[in-house]
C-alpha cells in the first residue's frame, strides 16, 4: 500500500510542480481571492476563503473518524468500526458535495469580461478564464481574458483529487458492508480497514497541498 | 507482533494499549495550525497591495512550511509511519526527497521562462512590474 501511495504522490506531485511552473511563468495569474470568494446561500457576498475552509475541515474530520475505525478495529470492537467507517463515508459524500457545488459555481459563472473591445460574460472552464488583469472600460472597472492554463490545472487537479475521494468513499463502502457481514471477525483482524485507511489519509494529505496551491497562494 | 495477525505487509507492532487521546490531540493540532493557515492567508487579502514583495513572499513561504507540518503529522500519526520500522520509514521519505530537487529546478525554469518572454529572449529591457495588478477587493459581481 505504502509504494502505491509513494507512486501516487509522484503523480500528484509531478502536477503541482507543472502547475507551479506555468504560474511563475506567467506575468499575471488569476488571484484566488477573488476567484473562490463564494459561499451557497450567501448570495454575492464576499467571503475568500470561507467554502474552502469548510471543505478542508470536513476531510480532517473524516480523516480522524478513519482513525478511530481503524482503533475500533484493533480492539475488535466490530460495532465501532462500523459506526466511524460510517461517519468516515458520510465526511466523503460531504466533501464531494461541495466541490460538485464550487464547480458548478464557477463554470456557470457569469463575469464580465473584455474580449477585442467588447464586453462578454464568462465563466470559469478549462478554455476561459474570465480572471485575467483588470481595465478601464467605459468608466468601468472589467477583467480580461486570464492564462487558458488556470481552468485545466484547477479543473484537473482538483478533479483528479474529487476522483480520490470518490475511490475512496467506494473503497469504505466495500469495507463497511464487509464489516457488516464479519468477514474481519472471521479473518481474526480488521487488517483490510488499516489499509482503506492509509488511502483514505493519502487523500487528505493531497487536499492539504492541493489547498495550499489553489487556494492560499 | 500479536498472534493474529498473519498479513507479511504489517510492518509494524500495533499499539493496543493506547487510547484515543493521541488522535484527537492531532486533530486539534491540524485545525489549529488550518486556522494559522487561514489568518495569514487573511492577512495577505487584507494587506493586498500594501505588502513588500519580500513580505508577501515569506508570508507564503511561512503558509507552506505550516502545511508540511500539517503533513508531517497526517502521515506520522494517523497514517502512523512514525511506528513503522525505521527502514520502511526510509524507503518511503528518501524518494519523495526527489521533491525538493523537483521543485526548486521547476520553478526556477518557470521564472526563466518569464524572463524571457517579457525581455524578448533578452534583447530589450524588463519593463514588466514584478507585483501582480489585481482589481480592489470590490466584488464586481456586485454590480450586477
Amino acid at each position: 500500500m505504502w509504494y502505491f501511495l509513494m507512486s501516487d504522490a509522484f503523480t500528484f506531485g509531478a502536477f503541482l510542480i507543472s502547475y507551479g511552473t506555468i504560474r511563475f511563468s506567467v506575468n499575471h495569474w488569476a488571484d484566488p481571492n477573488e476567484v473562490f470568494n463564494a459561499f451557497p446561500f450567501a448570495g454575492h457576498a464576499n467571503l475568500p476563503l470561507a467554502f474552502v475552509s469548510l471543505m478542508t475541515f470536513i476531510l480532517i474530520f473524516s480523516s480522524v473518524t478513519m482513525v478511530l475505525a481503524v482503533h475500533e478495529g484493533h480492539k475488535m470492537n466490530r460495532k465501532g468500526v462500523e459506526k466511524y467507517m460510517i461517519l468516515t463515508i458520510i465526511g466523503g459524500i460531504a466533501f464531494l458535495a461541495c466541490q460538485a457545488w464550487e464547480w458548478t459555481h464557477m463554470i456557470t459563472g457569469d463575469h464580465k469580461v473584455l474580449v477585442n473591445g467588447e464586453i462578454e460574460r464568462w465563466g470559469t472552464t478549462v478554455t476561459r478564464n474570465p480572471w485575467g488583469p483588470h481595465v478601464m472600460h467605459n468608466g468601468e472597472l472589467v477583467s480580461t481574458p486570464g492564462p487558458i492554463a488556470f481552468g485545466g490545472y484547477f479543473f484537473g487537479i482538483t478533479g483528479f483529487h474529487g476522483f480520490h475521494v470518490f475511490s475512496g468513499v467506494i473503497i469504505n463502502v466495500v469495507m463497511l458492508i464487509k464489516t457488516r457481514l464479519k468477514h474481519f471477525d472471521q479473518r481474526g483482524h480488521y487488517e483490510m480497514i488499516e489499509k482503506a485507511g492509509l488511502y483514505w489519509h493519502f487523500v487528505d494529505l493531497v487536499w492539504v497541498f492541493v489547498f495550499l496551491c489553489f487556494y492560499l497562494v | 507482533m500479536s498472534s493474529n495477525v498473519s498479513s507479511p505487509e504489517i510492518t509494524h507492532a500495533p499499539e493496543h494499549a493506547s487510547g484515543t487521546g493521541r488522535i484527537w490531540k492531532t486533530f486539534w493540532v491540524l485545525s489549529a495550525l488550518t486556522v494559522v493557515e487561514l489568518g495569514l492567508g487573511y492577512f495577505l487579502y487584507w494587506k493586498h497591495g500594501e505588502l513588500s514583495y519580500a513580505l508577501t513572499l515569506s508570508t507564503k513561504l511561512l503558509i507552506a512550511f505550516l502545511t508540511l507540518a500539517k503533513a508531517y503529522y497526517i502521515v506520522s500519526i494517523f497514517m502512523h509511519l512514525g511506528d513503522e520500522i525505521r527502514n520502511m520509514i526510509m524507503t518511503i521519505i528518501v524518494p519523495l526527497l526527489l521533491f525538493v530537487w523537483f521543485i526548486a529546478a521547476f520553478l526556477w525554469d518557470g521564472n526563466s521562462w518569464k524572463t524571457l518572454r517579457n525581455t524578448d529572449g533578452g534583447s530589450r529591457p524588463d519593463q514588466t512590474e514584478q507585483h501582480q495588478q489585481h482589481a480592489p477587493a470590490v466584488e464586481k459581481d456586485a454590480k450586477k
